[in-house]
């Protein structure tokens, strides 16, 4: 008997791993240039941590064109693929982007008694921690990158620590999340038990060679998925979504609504596509899916994901709140592409995620902006502002399009191959639902447009033209741009997402 | 005397897992919430070392258990700045006050 079947990871295992050890380095490099300034020079973790993230994602993209096979290491820990190709220049994007535009965000540098270096550097530990969560085939991996996200996001939500709001954010953030990766790591554990493996791989011969009891199974998979809902904030574990984006600040809940959800549909993708779908044998995978019903457990989530979060955006006031239901509806439409654990929609799922990444963060951004003049995210105090500052709100009308899924944008087309995907494999009730739906989105996103352009502001109210930072335009540009362009012009996208998921079902 | 066996383990745990869910939801104080969280958290470890003994006969399961009991401490640590930060802002660690943000 062996008890130990050890892979000693060795040192050129680091090549296949640079993006991630540059940015491990760049929060060190941060944190001590932020030690050395005696927390009173956030300039310096601001450049070291601009630096760190560029490097990181050149490195990103030397990495996909250079394309080749999937490597295994850090002992059969971690997996460098397509897919986390994909997922690594996703996330440094983000991060970039929320770490510039932070720069000039009164809502963390204004901030008198908080020590600005720490939201820097913490963004660029978080963007390493999600890199992991898409590169994690074995469960102990799985449940490390988890936690490492879901810690450095719950320090962030309160990152206004003397603010009343910012506080209830983060208490109620590390109680709902503790609590739900406690019960996913009880799933996680009964899956061992079942299965006496760790890997995903191991896990699907466990799970095929055995006689497997379908409602034992049914379980654990409910028990996982809590984990995971949390993480993506689908329907019923989404009641923190709202809360932590109002309360946290702004630039915090940017990155919140983009980065930690996909890397937990890059984790659903890898882990419920390696261990219940088979890439290599149909015939073999049917049974899996079809002993839980997981077609109609996810058709069901999905559905239901997306109604209530469009029909409770519709009441709100508040633009960032709007923000949060409505991401909470494109995780629904997100997760139609889960129904049937096909190449074609998991390939979707990768191009909407990259999709909604570009417009949810443009969205939030603007929101930012304004907020640096208005002090005031209120759907009241938007009236008339599209006059004050027209690019902005140019611009807020691109995402807002985008994530209505109007067609020259990007966002419809990220639907219409969700959608097809679906009713591929004639599930029509679940795309007709979710065409009903973005019809509502339709309301509540032109609300804001309808605000900003159509309402006359107050009486007495300031009317002078607001002054927008060059750095906010650029980042705003950077995003706005490849939202409309990838409505027309989404083939190259299409085919990096194909590619990902391809490389995942042969590389096994 | 009787043997103990996995079956025995993997009724301990649920149990356990049962006893922290009903501390988790039951609780109002925060701090009572996270012992119901460490509560889950120890079930989970249980059920690996059981099965790493009696199923997979690795060590595998074992190290999970060693990596979990590592979190659960810098868990706690961060969740009880946080209370703590709380305490300092609401004046209590209730978790039923804190409602200042919209229903």
């Amino acid at each position: 008997m062996e008890l130990l079947n050890l892979n000693i990871p060795s040192w050129s295992d680091l090549a296949y791993w640079r993006p991630e050890a540059i940015l491990c380095g760049t929060f060190l490099a941060a944190l001590l240039g932020d030690l050395i300034g005696r927390g009173r020079r956030p300039a310096i973790s601001f450049v070291i941590s601009v630096f760190g993230l560029i490097t990181a994602g050149a490195y990103s993209v030397a990495a996909v064109l250079h394309g080749g096979a999937a490597h295994t290491i850090m002992g059969d820990l971690i997996i460098v693929d397509g897919m986390a190709a994909f997922f690594r220049l996703l996330f440094i994007l983000a991060g970039l982007a929320t770490v510039l535009f932070s720069w000039t965000a009164e809502e963390i540098m204004g901030r008198k008694r908080e020590n600005k270096a720490e939201f820097f550097y913490l963004t660029v530990l978080m963007t390493a921690a999600m890199m992991v969560m898409a590169e994690a085939r074995d469960l102990l991996m799985l449940f490390l990158s988890m936690e490492a996200v879901g810690l450095v996001s719950y320090v962030m939500a309160g990152y206004m620590r003397t603010s009343l709001r910012s506080t209830e954010a983060s208490l109620k953030y590390v109680i709902f999340g503790a609590v739900s990766s406690g019960i996913m790591l009880y799933g996680l554990s009964l899956l061992y038990g079942m299965t006496g493996a760790m890997t995903f791989d191991g896990i699907r011969a466990g799970l095929l060679a055995g006689e497997v009891n379908g409602l034992s199974l049914l379980i654990t998979v409910i028990l996982i998925l809590a984990g995971m809902s949390y993480k993506i904030a689908a329907v019923p574990f989404h009641f923190w979504c709202p809360d932590v984006y109002e309360g946290a600040p702004t630039p915090v809940a940017a990155i919140f609504s983009v980065g930690p959800k996909a890397a937990g549909f890059a984790l659903m993708i890898r882990f419920f596509y390696t261990t219940l779908a088979a890439g290599a044998d149909p015939s073999a995978s049917a049974p899996l899916i079809e002993l839980i019903n997981w077609p109609l457990l996810m058709a069901v989530i999905a559905a239901v994901t997306m109604t209530y979060g469009n029909l409770v955006a519709l009441r709100q006031l508040n633009v960032k709140r709007m923000l949060a239901y409505s991401s909470i509806s494109h995780v629904g439409y997100l997760l139609m592409g889960f129904v049937l654990l096909t190449d074609a929609g998991l390939a979707a799922i990768l191009f909407y995620l990259a999709v909604y990444t570009l417009m949810n963060l443009g969205a939030f951004f603007v929101v930012v902006a304004l907020n640096n003049h208005i002090k005031s995210e209120e759907l009241d105090d938007y009236a008339g502002i599209g006059f004050r500052a027209p690019w902005l709100g140019t611009m807020m009308v691109i995402f807002l399009a985008s994530l209505t899924g109007v067609p020259p944008f990007a966002g419809f087309a990220g639907k219409f191959y969700v959608f097809t995907a679906v009713m591929d494999r004639q599930w029509f009730w679940l795309a007709i639902l979710a065409a009903l739906n973005s019809v509502v989105g339709l309301y509540y996103y032109f609300r804001v447009v309808k605000a900003m352009f159509l309402t006359r502001p107050a009486e007495g109210a300031d009317t002078t033209p607001l002054k927008i930072h060059w750095l906010q335009y650029t980042v705003l540009a950077v995003l706005a741009v490849p939202t409309l362009v990838l409505g027309f012009w989404f083939g190259p996208l299409k085919v990096l997402a194909d590619q990902a998921i391809g490389l995942l079902s042969t590389g096994m | 005397m009787m043997d103990v066996g996995l079956s025995h383990f993997v009724v301990v745990s649920a149990l356990l897992f049962c006893l922290g869910l009903f501390a988790v939801m039951k609780r109002r104080n925060a701090v009572g919430i996270l012992m119901g969280v460490e509560l889950i958290l120890n079930s989970a470890n249980l059920n690996f070392v059981a099965f790493s003994r009696y199923v997979q006969h690795t060590i595998d399961g074992q190290i999970m258990a060693t990596f979990v009991i590592v979190l659960a401490a810098a868990e706690a640590a961060v969740a009880l700045a946080i209370v703590l930060a709380m305490f300092r802002n609401f004046g209590n660690v209730n978790a039923a006050t804190a409602t200042s943000l919209k229903r």
